[in-house]
């Protein structure tokens, strides 16, 4: 696809800057969707409605009067504050959950870069995040703040282990880091997925996987660092406005991320379910959403269902639990891979 | 308080300090206006300090400068706002027993009804605030659902959704609506299957059992000593209800049962045991409802007493089981219309005086699951 562009219009910093350009056109209007979409799940698993009259039809303009009151808002900086880490937080922990876009292959014919270590790079430049959420806990000079920042520092360091184990699992079977032969190895019917392969080593590891993503992206049962019955709002205590906006966006960026990572690897990614059927460019873009925005759901459903752990018991679910059992799949999964030859 | 940890082929020594946090009076989980001076060693806490008294207002004191015993009751309403009817209910019994009077059957059925409707209406938003403060915010709204369901019933008894000003000394403010009855019915029947339902989204989940159990385990011995009541004692295994050990009104004439705390997924005492505790004295006052409403008599809601009464020189102390414990009222008559001296030996305050012990040891998130365990309002603490 860059080579027909570049054939196209002649200029090759024109077509980069356009392929960046795609995940953005998608984000944005993906955030405004998902915050709908979650408060409208939400109020339906609570026996209400949500939003209803904004934009007429069941409110599906909510959000977008949302962002349009928030953008009108005043820009503070509490006095107390660094505030150039202060007003920098937002933006890194938007560029960390932005950057792990470039490497998603969205269909057979888009990936963003075409790099060979997409899922090396994935897992390296979403712990960038945390950086951020550092960044703004530490620097907004609020106790609250700083305690979220910690929790979700020793949170996402602990959690991004499992992860990069479970993919590794996959990563063993292909023999490549690139996510397009990751893809291109689940090619066929839904029972090629490998999710499916390897029974049950991987259906394992893709829920591992799941469950250390939910942490990943501070989502129930591990919204640790902005529990707001305990930490008021955690590390974004302090921000309001557009910065505030930003945090939101990043956090429905990052749950859309580690979905369709789940998707590419465990999930058939663009694959169709269906082998050749409804298979193709146009319709792997579709597929890889539509598997995305299942998680994407499943994980809003788990937050209005599930209660929230404890700093020491998330502690004990991800070095306890998760990290032995990737360990465990890792070798099997090895062994498996190293018997068939 | 300095801490000095030393490292070995580290020659200096890091000295670690203990961390003083505000929690409230602006918190989402203190429950109103409470403020926890909590001292901290990273996410341990070392102890907390609760400060009181941002919603002080001198019930006590408009009580003694009101014109008559009757205009004290709006007062009682706006203590524990989230069961006006029981706080009602025990000046109406206090002020009665000054009288010497017996108010008619027709009204104490009508006040045990609602007392025990007003027991739910105040144990599910307990139950339901409780689930957010351990994070699960849909039990919450499921609560609260319910609860609307009782207000519907308050609302069309008296016009009244929280404050309702209906019982009165000497009987109720006017008589219960025709279909009152029936909707009591309905309501109960209705009631029932959620209760399952809430026990399987919420009380049986593993994650707030691991939450919970073994969390702010408060020993019997220590809940009498600090003169604890309602769900927090029973919560340890106490046995001692008033309605029960001390019956007023007619609750001697039902038959119920007094749920305690059996430590069933962790120890005797602790968060748990006082979450469930309140869930099972849903389910009794349910009965209790059940066997009133059925046999509500024929007659007059007002005794034949005077606007002002005027009590002769006495005092005494009435107390009455509200859903959040020992709800006391001692009053001082001087022969005169106003009562001399109203004190109030509320039930949260007393029980909030155990935080403290509690809480030591445990983490940040615990002091909020055992905050909400025992279940404060703050009308109540301040007065």
């Amino acid at each position: 696809m860059k080579e027909t562009l570049i054939d196209l219009l002649g200029n090759e910093a024109l077509v980069y800057s356009l392929m960046a350009v795609v995940p953005l056109l998608w984000i944005l209007p993906f955030a405004l969707f998902a915050v709908w979409w979650e408060r409208k799940i939400a109020a339906h698993m609570q026996d209400r409605l949500g939003p209803m009259r904004t934009g007429g039809w069941h409110g599906w303009a909510q959000t977008i009067a949302d962002i349009l009151k928030l953008m009108q808002k005043e820009d503070i900086i509490p006095s107390s504050a660094d505030a150039r880490l202060f007003t920098l937080a937002p933006f890194v922990v938007f560029i960390g959950a932005y950057a792990a876009y470039a490497a998603i292959p969205f269909s057979a014919a888009y990936v963003g870069a075409e790099i060979h270590i997409g899922v090396f790079y994935i897992i390296a430049v979403s712990s960038f995040v945390v950086i951020g959420l550092l960044m703004a806990g530490w620097s907004s000079n609020n106790k609250w703040s700083l305690f979220g920042a910690m929790r979700s520092a020793a949170q996402v360091v602990s959690y991004e282990i499992p992860i990069a184990l479970t993919l590794l699992a996959v990563v063993m079977i292909v023999g490549s880091f690139d996510l397009q032969e990751i893809n291109k190895a689940q090619s066929g019917t839904i029972l090629d997925w490998f999710v499916f392969q390897k029974f049950p080593f991987l259906f394992i590891a893709a829920l591992i996987y799941f469950v250390a993503s939910l942490a990943e992206v501070n989502r129930t049962p591990f919204d640790i660092p902005e529990a707001e019955s305990e930490l008021v709002a955690g590390y974004h205590t302090e921000y309001g406005g557009m910065k505030f906006a930003l945090f939101f966006l990043s956090e429905y960026a990052n749950m859309f991320a580690v979905s369709v990572i789940a998707a590419t690897v465990f999930f058939g990614g663009w694959n169709s379910p269906f082998g050749d059927f409804m298979s193709g460019p146009l319709w792997g873009a579709f597929w890889l959403l539509v598997k995305g925005l299942a998680f994407v759901f499943v994980q809003i459903w788990l937050r209005w269902t599930l209660p929230r752990l404890r700093v020491d018991q998330l502690m004990y679910v991800g070095w306890k639990v998760l990290i032995p059992f990737s360990f465990a799949v890792i070798i099997c999964v090895g062994f498996w891979v190293l018997l068939e030859g | 308080m300095e801490a000095a940890l030393t490292i070995p082929g580290f020659h200096r020594s890091l000295k670690s300090h203990e961390m003083v946090l505000n929690m409230g009076p602006q918190h989402p989980s203190t429950h109103g206006v409470l403020r926890l001076e909590l001292i901290v060693d990273g996410e341990v806490v070392i102890d907390v300090v609760p400060h009181i008294g941002y919603l002080h207002r001198c019930f006590e004191k408009h009580a003694e400068h009101m014109t008559n015993y009757q205009q004290v009751i709006p007062y009682c309403d706006r203590m524990d706002y989230i069961a006006a009817m029981n706080n009602d209910l025990g000046y109406a019994i206090a002020c009665e027993k000054l009288l010497a009077i017996k108010v008619p059957e027709r009204v104490e059925y009508i006040r045990v009804v609602m007392a025990e409707l007003q027991r739910i209406a105040s144990h599910l938003l307990a139950i339901g605030t409780y689930g957010m403060d351990i994070g699960a915010f849909t039990p919450f709204l499921y609560c609260f659902r319910d609860r609307e369901r009782i207000l519907d019933i308050f609302e069309q008894t008296c016009g009244a959704r929280l404050l309702y000003n209906y019982i009165w000394i000497g009987g109720l403010s006017h008589d219960v609506p025709v279909d009152f009855q029936q909707k009591v019915k309905d309501f109960c029947d209705a009631f029932r299957p959620t209760i399952r339902e809430l026990n399987q989204l919420l009380t049986y989940n593993k994650i707030f059992i691991e939450r919970t159990a073994n969390v702010g385990v408060l020993p019997a011995d220590v809940a009498i000593n600090y003169g604890a009541s309602g769900p927090v004692l029973r919560g340890s295994g106490v046995k001692w209800d008033l309605r029960r050990n001390d019956p007023y009104s007619i609750y001697d004439r039902f038959e119920f049962d007094i749920p305690v705390g059996l430590g069933e997924v962790g120890t005797v005492g602790d968060c748990w045991d006082r979450y469930i505790v309140r869930v099972r004295e849903m389910e009794q006052s349910l009965r209790i409802i059940e066997q009133a409403v059925a046999s509500i008599p024929a007659g007059n809601v007002q005794s034949a007493i005077p606007k002002r009464i005027r009590p002769d020189a006495a005092d005494l102390y009435v107390r009455t089981e509200t859903p959040k414990g020992e709800l006391g009222y001692y009053i001082i008559a001087d022969g005169t219309t106003s009562p001399f001296r109203v004190k109030v030996r509320p039930p949260t305050f007393v029980n909030l005086s155990i935080l403290p012990a509690m809480s030591r040891g445990a983490m940040i998130a615990d002091v909020i699951a055992i905050l909400g365990s025992i279940d404060i309002v703050l009308g109540e603490v301040d007065r």
